[in-house]
Formats: structure tokens, C-alpha cells, sequence
């Protein structure tokens, strides 16, 4: 099986192909978000550097988020536009997930972060099981200092993995048992999301698939405070 | 510029500037095969007016979806298609985005050229599904988002001869619609109101400079609000009816008079009127009887083809197709996109 994966869900802009249990190339930047302008030529290039064409993919795989809603939309929209007019499977994988994967080997939980500004974070807690890293509860958008707490009652060593660690390495030295990961492991691999698409389950319907934004927009949040009152 | 204007195309255009998710194929840039929209109007009007995250999240819901419907309705297969046109800008930039990265994921997977449109072109060419134009020509564009008087010498050419230097035409009907307490959109309710009234009360006319082409609504936008205040503080009973007709009249008179001005100036041999305030029956009156008195053709598409849509996207990427124009899968949106480059 042939697949193509996206990720541009967050700074990290990831593309991989894979063949069966090969990786056949990746194309990896960790800079400036114009995404947008860099995406598809990414694509384009892999492609043609593997010597795989569209029609020849079996199956997009694309991080469904949560991350920047730009970012998120620029990677959905491609994929599922390739996937729909090419009729191939989609399959959207968690975007913490991916990260969690560099948690291999960890004797302990791992936890994946994206800052979502004003206190927040984009969170997830993962675990291995024999050979997988599986999710231990679903991803959430959650103040920073609730999220430790809630992790410091599991008194486990913690793998904390983030592309977005400056910002929080003052507060995690404070947090006991905290592991924090590499350079290479904080960022995502897009390899290690097309072997999770090729365990995933296609989607049903490609239409109306949606990146994960784990929150309204402001206006709609703001509308439904109002309905409530 | 030596175009072979009848040169035979089919070109998918591509629309998502605002809030509606469009896709629609052209042949020859006059015929519309197909011609799909998936408005937002209701999801935003519970806001009052487009919010550009919710419209990007709800294109993103129905950018394939109206491809396959403007593909399926139009009978023609991928290999039927000479390029892909998507709008480029101006307009909400997430909202383009999803166009733009819709349109370059087709033409890499068709492996077909992709041609950029500028949004106010397209409003021009859905006048080419009405009638061929006539040049030189001037063209205005009035929706929520442009007021726009546009000189063209010839196809594929465009200069922007006057602009709005604040308020759209069409954001200054949503304010007073607002003011007035009536829904989102408020073009449409005003000209329903308007019917019953009469243009009775005196709003300033924005002239500007002797000579000007530009537009101003500011002014006539706080003289509605000022008139509505001061005549709750006396207790005095307001006629919605008339404030709308006069506000209206006040629009129409400043849009017609100053297309008429452009066309003399640049001996234009057609006007052209688009944009979802072409809608609006007093400027469409007035504009007929202002040409008619000049002896000049009008030409105001129906409305499905006054707003948003893919096939005046298609209309006016089959120009850019036959100019050569072709971006290449580094292609941006661009939230202010000049005009002038097109
Ligand atoms: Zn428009």
C-alpha cells in the first residue's frame, strides 16, 4: 500500500510517502508557518523524488489536528480534495498522537503538547502497549497549570514531547518525575503518521471530513454563552 | 493584447473568497455548464455578519462537495478540462485559502495548468454570460465588500478608476439595516422596505473632490444613525419605510451619477453593473435610466450571477488562460489582491 501523508497542522510542515513497511521519503521543516505557499510543492517534489504519481497512492493519510486552524485547514483540504478526486481512502490521525510516537521505549506516560496560547495547551497522554503507544484518555484543550495537576496525581515519570518546550521548560523543571524530550522527538515525523494511517480506518465520508479544532470559534462560543443566559 | 477570444475552453472555476463555497465549469467563457454555491448566509446571520473563522470551517465542510456537484451537473470528465481557475483574493485570507489549496490539490492530481483570478474580475465577466462586451468599458462593483469603478480597453485589462475610501456600498446597507433592527443580509430587507416609502428625508450626497470617481458611505452611514437618534430623543414617530427609501436614494444617486461621469470620461461603449448590490432595484433603475438618457447598453446579470459564484470566476479565468496567465503549486492567497496584475 502506497500512501501520502500531510501534516501541517502545526510550525512542523511534514510530508512522507511510504510503500508497505518502507519509508520512501520525507520532507521535514521546522520554520516559518507559510504553509500555504509550501505545501503542495512539497508534495509535488516527494512525489516526483519517489517516483510515485497520484494515481499510483492508495491512501492519504493527513494530522487531523488539534493545532493551528490555518495550518489544519491548508493540510485537510488538500487531502481530502487528492483523496476525493483521485478516490482514494482518507484517514485523519490525531496530530498529538504523532507526536507521542517519538515516546517509544519511554518506561513511563507520555505526554504531547501544543501551546494554544493565553495558558492553554492542546494535550494528550499516551502509553505504550507491547509494541503500539496508544492514547490513555482522549486530546484536550486545557489550562497548562490544571493539565499538571491532573498528571501530578498519577505520580508516573512522564515523557513531555513539544515543539512549543521553551515556553513551558521553566514551569515542567518544577514538575517531579518531568522527562523532557530531544530536539528530534518534539517535533512530529511524517513517517510515523503514514504508519499510523495505514493502521487507521478510512472515513466514511471524505466530504464533509473536518480538522479536530478541539474549540468553537470565538463568535459561535460566544453565541451559544448568549442562547444559555 | 491579441487574444483569440474564440478560442474553445472548459475551465472549472473555483470560489471561496467569502461566504460562499462555489465551484462551476465555463465553456468558451460564455456557457455555464454547471454552477454550484453553497451559501452561508443562514449559518452567519444568527452573528449579524460573516465571521471568517466560521466561514473557513464551513468551506473546508463544502469545498469537495461542490466541486462534485459542479463536475457531475456539468457532464464533462477531468480530460474535458483546459485548466483549473481558483480566486487568488481579494477577500477573507482563510477563507481563500481553502480555495486556493483546493485548486492547486485538483490541478496537481489532474495535472492540469492553474490559472489565478482576481474576485472583482469575476463579478465583471458574469457579464460576458448576457451579452459580449463592448469596449472600452466601465464597469462598477458594488457588493459588501467593493464599490469599484473599473476601465477596461479590451479584454484582460483593468484599471480601478475610483474606489470606496471607507464604508463598501453594501456594508453601509448592513449598518443601516442594523441600526433599523432589521436581519443580516440588509440589502435585500432596505429594498423591500424602500417599496413601501418615500424618499423624503435629505441625506448628504458624499461628492468628494470636484472630479472625483471615489466613493464615501461614513458620512451617510452616521447621518441615518444621527437622524434615527435625534428623532427618538424628540418622540417622534420614525418611518422605517421612508428612512430606507431616502438612505437608498441617497446610494443610488451618488453610484449612478459617478459611473455616468467615468463612462463619459473614458468614452466608454457599455456599462457594466455587478456585485450583489447590482441587486438593489433603485440602483438598478436608476443606472437603466441614466444609460437609456445617454444611449449607452447596460448590461446587469441576473441575480444568481450578481453574487458570489464559480462561473464568473471560470468566466474571467478564461481570460486568464488565454492571456497565458498560470501560477504555478506555490500559489498564495492574497487577502488584498491588486487588481491592476490581472
Ligand atoms: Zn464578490
Amino acid at each position: 500500500m502506497k500512501i501520502l501523508a500531510i501534516d501541517s497542522s502545526n510550525l512542523v510542515m511534514g510530508v512522507a510517502i511510504t510503500s508497505g513497511a518502507k519509508v520512501l521519503g520525507e520532507i521535514v521543516t521546522n520554520s516559518k508557518k507559510n504553509h500555504s505557499e509550501r505545501l503542495m510543492p512539497a508534495i509535488s517534489q516527494l512525489m516526483q523524488d519517489t517516483g510515485v504519481s497520484p494515481e499510483g497512492l492508495d491512501r492519504i493519510v493527513v494530522a487531523q489536528g488539534p493545532g493551528s486552524y490555518t495550518g489544519l485547514r491548508i493540510g485537510v483540504t488538500i487531502a481530502k480534495m487528492m483523496a476525493w478526486t483521485l478516490k482514494k481512502q482518507l484517514v485523519g490521525i490525531s496530530s498529538l498522537e504523532i507526536v507521542a510516537q517519538n515516546g517509544r521505549y519511554f518506561n513511563g506516560l507520555i505526554a504531547p503538547f501544543f501551546d494554544a496560547r493565553r495558558g492553554q495547551v492542546f494535550a494528550g497522554l499516551y502509553k505504550s502497549r507491547g509494541d503500539e503507544i496508544v492514547p490513555a484518555v482522549p486530546d484536550r484543550l486545557l489550562l497548562m497549570k490544571n493539565w499538571l495537576a491532573e498528571l501530578a496525581e498519577l505520580d508516573q515519570p512522564i515523557l513531555f514531547l513539544s515543539n512549543d518546550m521553551g515556553k513551558w521548560a521553566d514551569t515542567l523543571t518544577h514538575f517531579p518525575g518531568a522527562v523532557p524530550g530531544t530536539a528530534a522527538q518534539n517535533i512530529p515525523h511524517p513517517s510515523e503518521l503514514a504508519r499510523l494511517g495505514a493502521a487507521g480506518e478510512p472515513v466514511g465520508d471524505i466530504h464533509h471530513f473536518l480538522p479536530t479544532y478541539l474549540r468553537l470559534a470565538e463568535a459561535e462560543a460566544k453565541w451559544l454563552a448568549r442562547q444559555r443566559r | 493584447m491579441n487574444l483569440d477570444i474564440n478560442q474553445k475552453t472548459m475551465i472549472l472555476g473555483i470560489e471561496t473568497s467569502c461566504d460562499e463555497t462555489a465551484a462551476a465549469v465555463v465553456e468558451n467563457g460564455r456557457i455555464i455548464r454547471s454552477n454550484a454555491v453553497a451559501s452561508q448566509i443562514d449559518i452567519h446571520r444568527r452573528f449579524g455578519g460573516v465571521v471568517p473563522e466560521v466561514a473557513s470551517r464551513h468551506h473546508v465542510d463544502q469545498i469537495t462537495v461542490v466541486c462534485e456537484e459542479a463536475m457531475a451537473q456539468s457532464g464533462v470528465s477531468w480530460k474535458d478540462l483546459d485548466a483549473i481557475a481558483v480566486t487568488q483574493g481579494p477577500g477573507l485570507v482563510g477563507a481563500l485559502l481553502v480555495g486556493v489549496n483546493g485548486a492547486k490539490a485538483l490541478a496537481f492530481a489532474h495535472h492540469l495548468p492553474l490559472v489565478p483570478v482576481h474576485h472583482i474580475t469575476g463579478h465583471i465577466y458574469a457579464n460576458r454570460f448576457v451579452r459580449e462586451l463592448i469596449f472600452p468599458l466601465i464597469a462598477m462593483v458594488v457588493s459588501g465588500g467593493h464599490t469599484e469603478l473599473v476601465y477596461m480597453k479590451e479584454h484582460g485589462s483593468y484599471e480601478v478608476v475610483g474606489t470606496t475610501r471607507d464604508d463598501a456600498a453594501g456594508e453601509a446597507f448592513d449598518k443601516v439595516a442594523r441600526t433599523l433592527g432589521l436581519p443580516y443580509p440588509g440589502g435585500p430587507e432596505i429594498d423591500r422596505l424602500a417599496a413601501d416609502g418615500k424618499a423624503s428625508i435629505h441625506f448628504p450626497r458624499a461628492w468628494l473632490e470636484e472630479g472625483s470617481l471615489d466613493f464615501s458611505f461614513s458620512g451617510l452611514k452616521s447621518a441615518v444613525i444621527n437622524y434615527l437618534h435625534n428623532e427618538a430623543q424628540r418622540g417622534n414617530k420614525i418611518s422605517q419605510e421612508d428612512v430606507a427609501a431616502s438612505f437608498q436614494d441617497s446610494v443610488a444617486e451618488v453610484l449612478v451619477r459617478k459611473t455616468m461621469v467615468a463612462a463619459e470620461r473614458y468614452h466608454a461603449k457599455q456599462i457594466l453593473v455587478a456585485g450583489g448590490v447590482s441587486a438593489n432595484s433603485r440602483v438598478r433603475s436608476e443606472m437603466e435610466r441614466a444609460a437609456d438618457v445617454r444611449n449607452l447598453p447596460l448590461t446587469i446579470p441576473p441575480l444568481k450571477l450578481c453574487t458570489d459564484n464559480a462561473a464568473m470566476i471560470a468566466a474571467a479565468g478564461t481570460i486568464g488562460y488565454l492571456k497565458g496567465m498560470r501560477a504555478d503549486l506555490t500559489l498564495n492567497a492574497h487577502p488584498n489582491l491588486p487588481i491592476e496584475a490581472f
